[in-house]
């Protein structure tokens, strides 16, 4: 491409570059770094207090330990729906694919209640539960299952590109080298998906952990017991408790720009190992 | 971090399942979809049903009380303005973040789309957080704009504010990686012919990346009609005032009225299904538009 860093062809340029840096600036930087400065303005024995203290260490447990698990399993059944979404045909597919994005697309107060009624004792699926001893709402498995629908389009839709772009040859290369069809999926297809799925995986967690509406309403939030994250933050805020808000937050928006890093360069790895642009 | 870009709808299964090295017996074949479709209905299908059946539980005269009545009313307004704020204001952004990222050579290009990523990877509590900390009473401008009985925290400009953050990067994201396949020349050509800056926009811009734009705006739209995280910290609950209708849900299911939050529900369920419906058609005009460009 001629166009060199001296002479600019197209206009526009310290016009949509300003704007974008302004509007970022006025959104986003600034209101942000909000946050670290009444941080920063509390003290260091302030702000560890606020942010270690026994129910709040309980909130990370459960926010950070619901996550991964959900992610988990999102991973295990993100991979099985993108991959029968493209290797099969089968009536009602199109549907399907299509309801995948309901999670992004749906309110998650609306997916809240809606878990909830299901789930409750008197729920569709509650109800089925209970005689087995199960209670899942208003426990921590409750803050599971919603997780679980919030992240699944997340491993699915990162992965499902990437097989759709797959060559069928290499599948074949390794079938006329002997190796039955399991072989070929673990040592051809997987190492292809891999970075992929753990982008989805990664995608998925971060969403879990931030994750407040479709939460609350089936969590229960008992203090110790049930209570997320973000739930803490809004808790302290309603007691007019600013700074500890602020401290638990702040633990929550470092932990998200560690991820934010991860997940670019676990994107960027995708990227080279398929030779597609991201 | 929305892993939903825009990708072409083409079914990939035939060019799979015509071949023996790249097919699975059927036994394993249907065992997996099974499966598949088992999780998908249980997760997903579910609650969307047992929204409206809920919604419709004591039939059509409470659930169109629960939508007429006056707080749903407000709550229904405000939703819409902040929508009709947040939506303009984050596509003039993405357009131009777009245009000055895809256009022109300049350092630090990928740090600044990660920053513009940024509002994906923040809680929406915190989000919601952090304008508290600018404009409520103990905030930055908290003194000075209750001097000028101004109010941010706690009505209408908080939650604009807050909806305009969460859905910040929706058109950005959807059009740089658009714009950044186009390429540069097109343009280059036009403005050599003796094209202005709007109308190589406008006539050699625009057409090429109206349905990831349009796609972006309808997931902007769906979010910002949706949110309440964010909204909730900055809104105060005020009925008939600063609910939004996911607040007003949330304030009716706390009552207990399970049949009239439902009902409010139910709306918003709708909207998030209009929304997957254009979507599939925007994939499948952009996948039209994709077909017609190879065979030119």
């Amino acid at each position: 491409m001629a166009s060199s860093t001296t002479f600019r062809v197209l206009p526009g340029f310290g016009l949509s570059l300003g704007y974008t840096l302004g509007y970022l600036s006025l959104i986003v930087l600034i209101p942000l770094a909000a946050v670290f400065f009444k941080a920063g303005s509390l003290g260091f024995e302030h702000f560890w207090e606020a942010a270690t203290s026994p129910r709040v260490l309980a909130s990370y447990r459960l926010s950070f330990g619901a996550s991964l698990i959900a992610a988990g399993i999102n991973a295990v059944f993100g991979l099985m729906l993108a991959w029968v979404l493209v290797r099969y045909s089968f009536p009602g597919k199109r549907l399907v694919d299509a309801l995948v994005d309901l999670p992004f697309a749906l309110p998650t107060a609306v997916a809240g209640i809606a878990l909830t009624a299901l789930y409750a004792r008197n729920g569709w699926v509650g109800s089925l539960l209970e005689p087995l001893g199960i209670k899942v709402a208003f426990t921590p498995l409750g803050v599971l299952v919603a997780l679980v629908f919030i992240g699944l389009p997340f491993v699915v839709r990162t992965v499902q590109p990437i097989l759709e772009d797959l060559d069928t040859e290499y599948e074949e290369a390794a079938v006329s080298l002997g190796a039955n069809r399991w072989q070929a999926f673990r040592h051809v297809v997987f190492p292809t998906l891999f970075p992929a799925l753990l982008t989805g995986f990664a995608l998925a967690f971060a969403r879990a952990v931030g994750e407040y509406g479709s939460v609350i309403f089936i969590a229960g939030n008992i203090p110790m017991v049930s209570e997320i994250t973000p739930l803490m933050i809004i808790t302290k805020l309603e007691q007019y408790d600013y700074a500890g808000a602020t401290a638990v937050a702040v633990v929550m928006l470092i932990f998200s720009f560690l991820l934010l890093l991860i997940i670019n360069g676990l994107q960027a790895w995708t990227a080279k190992r398929t030779g597609r642009a991201r | 971090m929305a892993a939903a870009v825009l990708h072409g709808s083409a079914d990939h299964a035939a060019r799979f399942e015509s071949k023996a090295a790249t097919r699975e017996p059927g036994l394993v074949k249907w065992g997996l979809i099974t499966i598949a479709l088992s999780f998908f209905a249980f997760f997903l299908l579910l609650p969307l049903v047992a929204v409206f059946v809920e919604a419709f539980r004591k039939g059509w005269e409470t659930y169109l009380g629960a939508l007429l009545d006056p707080d749903a009313i407000s709550a229904i307004k405000l939703t819409l303005i902040a929508a009709a704020i947040s939506v303009p204001l984050n596509l003039v952004f993405g357009v131009a973040a777009a245009w000055a990222i895809t256009k022109f050579d300049f350092r630090g290009k990928h740090f600044l789309i990660t920053l513009i990523d940024l509002p994906f990877s923040v809680s929406p509590v915190v989000s919601g957080l952090i304008y508290v900390l600018v404009f409520g009473a103990q905030g930055w401008f908290g003194p000075w704009l209750s001097e000028h009985d101004l109010k941010v925290i706690f009505a209408i400009p908080g939650i604009v504010l807050a909806t305009v953050f969460v859905t910040f990067p929706f058109v950005a994201r959807e059009l740089i990686p658009l714009m950044e396949a186009q390429g540069r020349e097109e343009e280059e050509a036009a403005v050599v012919l003796g094209a202005r800056g709007w109308q190589v926009f406008w006539h050699v811009t625009l057409p090429n990346v109206k349905w990831g734009l349009l796609y972006g705006v309808i997931l902007c739209n769906a979010r910002a009609m949706g949110e309440f995280g964010a909204v909730s910290v900055v809104s105060g609950h005020i009925r008939g005032y600063t609910n939004t209708m996911p607040l007003h849900v949330e304030i009716l299911y706390n009552e207990y009225q399970f049949a009239a939050a439902f009902a409010v529900a139910s709306v918003l369920a709708l909207l998030a299904i209009v929304t997957l419906v254009i979507k599939v058609w925007v994939e499948r005009q952009a996948g039209k538009a994709a077909t017609v460009s190879e065979d030119e």
